[in-house]
């Protein structure tokens, strides 16, 4: 049973509809390698072991009933980031200060997946409050990657991303603010997607950054992340951003065709600061894509030395007003040393907070104070303008921009952490995507010589999803999906014990 | 001592009357018990977003355009950043850059004549919640059932010279608001909060006196109080060489004065910056034409319209148009009974005189269009006289009791029973030889006593008419 989890979310959801399988059978056999894996990675906040049992069995009973044929990945296991709401289960944002929230409503995400049959097998570990790009900000102790365990899975969302990595999981729910979806799955080897701003209702996810925030998915190939995408978009009455004109058929895109693909590469992304690894990689993949019909240019996208900047005065901003209401009256951590309402709040936030979390915070009451706000906020504002006309212009040369998703590979444990602003500049090429509210999907393009997993960034067009993903699933076809060392290894011991048949590659179930 | 003037400005926050909340769908009804109006999105539960109801803009315009504001097509909400317990997400969502409606005014009329006050903004923002300390537990609670209802905020310019233009202003402002339905203006219930700004400047001086703001009034007359209060102490330090301080104050009514809450070093910064949660409000040419063309009749159209089209005197229209209750109630009980002068002369007079006996304001009046409308029927049809009316019309007006079912009961109808009334009147002439007498000897008069007799007898319920025709009648027989 234990092959059973490194399928694809799809093959899965294929077998149990084909009653080759139950529901039971796969919740059964990811909980038996999370409780296995998962002392060692740590990718979960919390397992909803129980509940999980308890959703098999009523999935299984809607599939049976015949109430569940459109929806490929019902009753197939999957993982929510611990940032967004699920009502009656503790959503912390790996925070103390939320240690032991349980929202009374679920996220509008949640309600679509539950809707789709999806088996929530557990929540998972990030940044605290999603700040940070290494998942070691986490009140509950950090996430490691299961391709090195001494190295970070990434961040913000690096126990979704880890949790697909390791086959805990076969996909799950990250957000991303700044690139924490696209960056984890790049270290981490797997494949994750950041919709268009707008894409995907934000009700329910407890908010960081509001105006760049959007939910992705992550898979172990694009075709995972697309059906899941396709599960959770669309306009929502209870999110007055989210749009209403767009009809979000992913799957449509999954296509082995790039022929004609107007492909830019921005030279920008090439130049200093860059790995020679990850550079020879993005340029091989250029190369595939090329031999496969696209057209791919190197170009001037400008303005890339101000996306960080602005960036982080936007985020920060927002971050402070959106954490404000984490003050210790209502739900949460309280302090207990607290005498009276000034201190209360003081206390209360002083203690609950990490101090990654309160860095962000004090920058962005700064930059919104009185006699600051024009200096930094509004001229944020500006520079997010330019970037997105920036990228406007490229869209009209090129159907999509390839570049790398991070400059470097995961650093190790504790590397980030002593030195911010350089974690802050490795965000450079995923934040002016989140500026300018584009869509954007980073998939494994090789290793680098410590034998780290490298990912590419595919960005498109306001909602060019079906463009990116198409790249992505083209790009697939080509190249083998590579298992962490580790659990690749695991797998050969099972296949020579005589288990069930190996499947080496979840792409080749599709 | 100096000869000084007084400037006052207001900011005056108004509750919508929308049914649901600014942001959710919650009911916006006043009362209820502690949070039970309440939901995830307005408690501020993490992870919720706000969703704009619709009807706060059209109301936010339709007061824009009856204050003769020009309406910001393209305005979007801010959040105004502080921390404090009736305010669940640490946020208020405002509007600060781009407020909905700018540069208007309204004329007012004083002992002092006719001026403009003009009006700087209106803008658009969401209630807070209540605190409530407990004294048993020494403790303080938190009720957000306010939270989140709408309000506009109508801050005017510094135009205002005294107290008497204060509430002139006041005043115009309620009932152009009650005329457009948009708040019900109840100062007791919180719907209608003024803040004063006000300095102090020697008649001539070019620039303003440094300004203090008065909050915590409750009242028109504790608002007249504060300002005499807060003008005589500002002249009081300036007489005495010391400077007045911009700060917030509070006003006591019970103590009759006011007291420091915060100075301007103290004062917060609010950190705005434009509510990402929301996108702006485009508002096209059509939609506000919409809301332009459902403008209601205001109070000098409906005066005017009043005394040409009912005939009522000019004083009578401007006494009923002066609240909106009684305006409505005047047009639907004319409606129903097509008595309009009827209709004017029990609302001029009884009704005037048990407001003012009962302390009550006419939004306070009770009693519907139907009973007042079945009251003047009864009249009009003899069934009671004009005596009997007035009881009960105090008992419809204080009891609130049914006129037809309430004379039925009582026995209060007309006898016009002749039977009845000639054996009555025999009986009285018998007893009555002095009058009688005095009435063959020519004394005409002399019939009244009879007369008043008879409607003694009858308990004031007979047709006095009928009464006088049947006493001269037997009179003259005999």
């Amino acid at each position: 049973m234990k092959d059973l989890v490194k399928m694809s979310a799809l093959e899965i959801g294929r077998m149990i509809k084909a009653k080759e399988i139950t529901v039971l059978d796969a919740v059964k056999a990811q909980l038996e390698v999370i409780k296995q894996r998962d002392p060692e990675y740590h990718c979960f906040i919390t397992v909803l072991e129980e509940e999980a049992y308890a959703q098999a069995a009523e999935v299984q009973k809607r599939i049976d009933a015949g109430e569940l044929d459109d929806s490929p990945l019902a009753g197939v296991p999957m993982a929510v980031k611990d940032n967004i709401c699920t009502k009656g289960v503790k959503t912390t944002c790996a925070s103390k200060i939320l240690y032991n929230f349980e929202p009374i409503y679920d996220a509008t995400v949640i309600e679509k997946l539950k809707k789709a049959g999806a088996v929530i097998i557990g929540k998972t570990n990030m940044d605290e409050f999603a700040m940070g790009s290494t998942t070691e900000t986490s009140h509950f102790g950090e996430t490691k990657n299961p391709w090195d365990t001494s190295c970070v899975p990434g961040g913000s969302s690096g126990g979704s991303a880890a949790a697909v990595a390791a086959e805990e999981v076969f996909y799950a729910l990250g957000s991303d603010t700044g690139g924490s979806i696209r960056q984890p799955a790049s270290y981490c080897g797997v494949t994750g997607i950041k919709p268009t701003y707008g894409t995907v209702s934000r009700y329910g996810l407890i908010a960081y950054a509001s105006s760049l925030d959007q939910i992705g998915t992550f898979g172990r190939n694009i075709s995972d992340c697309a059906v899941a995408l396709e599960v959770i978009s669309g306009h929502d009455a209870k999110d007055s951003t989210s749009v209403s004109t767009e009809s979000f058929q992913y799957t449509k895109a999954l296509v082995d065709d790039v022929k004609g693909l107007r492909i830019g590469i921005p030279k920008d992304y090439l130049g200093a600061g860059l790995e020679e690894d990850v550079k020879e990689s993005i340029l091989k993949a250029a190369e595939i894509f090329r031999s496969k019909g696209a057209i791919v240019e190197e170009f001037e996208l400008h303005s890339v030395d101000y996306a960080v900047p602005s960036y982080y005065v936007v985020a920060c901003a927002e971050a402070s007003s959106n954490l404000s209401r984490f003050d210790g009256v209502k739900y949460g951590y309280h302090s207990e040393k607290a005498e009276g309402l000034q201190e209360v709040y003081k206390n209360t936030r002083s203690e609950g907070f990490g101090n990654e979390v309160k860095r962000r915070m004090m920058i962005g009451a700064f930059v919104l104070s009185s006699g600051y706000y024009d200096a930094f906020y509004n001229k944020a504002l500006k520079v997010r303008a330019i970037i997105n006309d920036g990228f406007q212009k490229a869209f009209e040369k090129y159907d999509i921009i390839l570049g790398p998703t991070a400059p470097e590979t995961a650093p190790t444990l504790g590397e980030s952490l002593s030195d911010p602003l350089k974690m802050y500049l490795s965000d450079i090429y995923t934040v002016s995507v989140n500026l300018a509210g584009l869509p954007a999907v980073s998939i494994p393009c090789g290793r680098d010589s410590k034998g780290l997993p490298i990912g590419m960034q595919l960005i498109g067009k306001h909602f060019g999803e079906n463009e990116i993903i198409r790249a992505a699933y083209s790009f697939e076809q080509s190249v083998e999906y590579e298992r962490p060392t580790a659990i690749a290894a695991e797998g050969k011991e099972d296949k020579s014990s005589g288990n069930q048949e190996e499947k080496s590659s979840p792409k080749k179930e599709d | 001592m100096k000869a000084y003037e007084t400037v006052i400005g207001l900011e005056v926050h108004v509750e919508l009357a929308t049914k649901s909340k600014i942001f959710c769908g919650c009911t916006t009804q006043f009362g209820g018990d502690p949070n039970t109006h309440v939901c995830p999105v307005c408690s501020g539960m993490p992870g919720t977003l706000p969703v704009l109801n619709k009807q706060v803009v059209e109301f936010a315009m339709a007061a824009g355009l009856a204050l003769n504001c020009s309406i910001t097509q393209k305005c979007k909400f801010d959040r105004k950043n502080y921390f404090y317990p009736d305010l669940p997400k640490a946020y208020q969502i405002s509007q600060l850059y781009l407020p909905i409606c700018r540069d208007g005014g309204i004329e007012i009329e004083t002992a002092a004549g006719k001026k403009t006050v003009r009006i700087h903004e209106i803008h658009m923002e969401e209630d807070a919640g209540k605190l409530v300390h407990d004294p048993w537990e020494d403790c303080t609670l938190v009720d957000y059932n306010r939270c989140g209802v709408p309000l506009i905020e109508i801050v005017s310019e510094p135009d205002m010279r005294s107290a008497d233009e204060v509430i002139a202003y006041l005043e115009k402002l309620r009932l152009i608001l009650q005329y457009l339905g948009v708040s019900d203006c109840k100062m007791q219930e919180g719907s209608l909060r003024a803040d004063i700004n006000l300095s102090i400047r020697e008649v001539g001086a070019p620039e303003f006196g440094t300004r203090t703001e008065m909050k915590n009034m409750n009242s028109f007359k504790a608002i007249a109080r504060a300002i005499e209060g807060e003008r005589k102490r500002q002249i009081e330090l300036l007489e005495y060489g010391r400077k007045v301080v911009q700060e917030t104050r509070r006003w006591d009514d019970n103590k009759d004065t006011s007291f420091a809450m915060r100075s301007k070093e103290d004062a917060q910064d609010y950190r705005y910056f434009p509510e990402p949660d929301l996108p702006p409000i485009e508002i096209s040419d059509e939609w506000l034409q919409t809301v332009k063309v459902r403008q209601p009749e205001l109070r000098d159209e409906k005066m005017l319209r009043y005394e040409k089209e009912f005939d009522i005197p000019e004083y009578d229209a401007l006494i009923i148009t002066g609240s909106k209750h009684l305006a409505d109630l005047f047009e639907e009980t004319v409606a129903l009974c097509g008595k309009p002068k009827e209709v004017s002369n029990w609302l001029m007079v009884e009704t005037m005189r048990l407001l003012k006996e009962q302390e009550m304001e006419p939004e306070a009046i009770s009693f519907t269009p139907a009973q007042l409308s079945a009251l003047i029927k009864l009249v009009d049809g003899n069934k009671i006289n004009r005596t009997v009316a007035k009881e009960v019309f105090e008992k419809i007006f204080k009891e609130n009791v049914d006129p037809e079912e309430y004379v039925e009961k009582n026995g209060l109808g007309m006898v016009s029973d002749d039977g009845l009334l000639r054996s009555t009147i025999e009986q009285i002439i018998a007893n009555s030889p002095q009058s009688v007498a005095d009435y063959k000897s020519g004394k005409v008069k002399a019939m009244g006593f009879i007369v008043g007799q008879t409607m003694k007898e009858m308990k004031g319920k007979a047709d006095p008419g009928m009464v006088n025709q049947i006493v001269k009648e037997m009179l003259d027989a005999l």
